[in-house]
């Protein structure tokens, strides 16, 4: 199994510790990350206006360069999954709009470019009995808040990534490295999303919400697949505690983080230095270290 | 409120305008409020979702124009995903930011020189490039 990968921005600084464990877990399940030669950002929002061409181009660019580069294309982030699949979704049922696009940008578009998400593979090519095969360090009794956020998921038609209201890929990957999943309401909520920027007030709620309910229910821990996501349920837990004084705190770590903890990778690739909320004081009493 | 109803009134341009940039039909809408209920940051808004349709379609266009809720929707997919008529709710909300972004005049809906050093050394890039992209002119 060979993929091409597009880690997008925020992969190569701020969410390092979610690419980077990402990649060494690849290899030890079984599949090769062939980086996208010549990539550039995905925009970062797919155009809701129907008439907004402009903000197609660059996710268009990218899909014809891995079907130039001869492979289908996978990602990481949420944000990037999300353009991407509906990019390609808009590319094969709109021939006008296709035409246009790749007349602009002079490049060859064919069909049958498939877009997989990083848990897709596990879940479709690899499977989870494979990655649970590969666990080294026993996780038992961690209890595991899988969120989901919004953009792996909606708009189902397009994404066709798991249920709309109720998905369980993230349930079954913690199952299968050894954890409990926790269910809670909040799991496929928005976590405030670019509101951060414009009124973090609101993103402030919304994350706030989001990990009370996975307290209240029982959680230890939260994975997530976003770097915008942890941003808004992690790096924002400082103003939450400030708005919110009672609020104790709940360590949020990318999924590949903890699929690397279970594969016993070193630490110096699990990188947690980079999450805010420091899972390691927590994992250590737990005697997961 | 007195709200005089004509046909003038209710194929006012904006909501034309809404209804070409988003390609929806507002008329679809029966003010279920199923958008509103499920929307996370509905709490925020001085009109909910179904509302902004409704005063659209009403010809009240200062008041949708005045209204935050556009600029605090999050594009989350929450209401297009549960709306029983099946409108993309998120593209109508796309559509009004759009009318008034694309105006001659800079109408920017995030200050960029009053963003702290703190937050941008903190936040990914990707929260400020969606964000600059769905509320700068």
């Amino acid at each position: 199994m060979d993929y091409l990968y597009f880690p997008g921005c925020t992969l190569y600084t701020k969410a390092k510790n979610l690419d980077v464990a990402a990649r060494e877990c690849a290899k030890i399940v079984g599949f090769e990350l062939r980086e996208l030669p010549n990539w550039t950002c995905c925009g970062a929002t797919f155009p809701l206006a129907i008439d907004n061409l402009m903000a197609l181009l660059p996710p268009s660019r990218i899909l014809a360069t891995a079907m130039e580069a001869g492979g289908n294309l996978t990602t990481l982030c949420s944000v990037c999954f999300n353009v991407l699949r509906r990019t390609s979704y808009l590319l094969e049922s709109d021939l006008e709009k296709r035409e246009k696009i790749f007349d602009f940008i002079e490049m060859e578009y064919r069909d049958g470019l498939r877009v997989p998400h990083y848990l897709e593979i596990l879940r479709d090519e690899v499977g989870f009995e494979t990655v649970k095969a590969k666990v080294k360090r026993d996780l038992k009794g961690l209890r595991v808040a899988p969120y989901y956020g919004c953009l792996l998921l909606r708009p189902f038609d397009e994404m066709r990534f798991d249920d709309k209201e109720n998905p369980t890929i993230l349930e079954r990957f913690v199952e299968s490295i050894g954890c409990e999943p926790v269910d809670f309401p909040y799991k496929i909520e928005c976590c405030g999303s670019f509101q951060s920027v414009s009124a973090p007030e609101v993103a402030i709620e919304c994350g706030y919400a989001i990990l009370k309910s996975a307290l209240k229910n029982g959680a230890e821990v939260m994975v997530s697949t976003c770097p915008l996501c942890q941003f808004n349920l992690d790096t924002k837990q400082r103003e939450i505690r400030e708005e919110y004084p009672e609020f104790q705190g709940i360590p949020v770590l990318y999924f590949s983080q903890l699929m690397g903890l279970s594969f016993d990778l070193p630490m110096e690739i699990l990188d947690f230095q980079r999450n805010d909320v420091d899972p390691l004081p927590f994992l250590e009493r737990k005697g997961l270290l | 409120m007195k709200i005089e109803i004509s046909e003038k009134s209710v194929r006012n341009e904006i909501a034309r305008t809404v209804e070409w940039v988003s390609g929806q039909n507002l008329f679809a809408c029966y003010q279920c409020g199923n958008c509103t209920a499920g929307c996370p940051v509905s709490f925020a808004m001085d009109l909910g979702p179904h509302q902004v349709i409704r005063y659209t379609l009403l010809g009240l266009v200062s008041e949708v124009l005045a209204s935050n809720t556009p600029w605090i929707c999050a594009s989350c997919l929450q209401c297009t995903s549960r709306c029983p008529k099946g409108l993309d709710i998120a593209r109508i909300m796309e559509a009004l930011r759009t009318v008034v972004l694309r105006k001659k005049e800079r109408l920017d809906h995030i200050s960029i020189v009053d963003l702290t050093d703190d937050l941008i050394d903190r936040t990914p890039q990707i929260a400020f490039i969606s964000g600059f992209r769905k509320f700068l002119s």
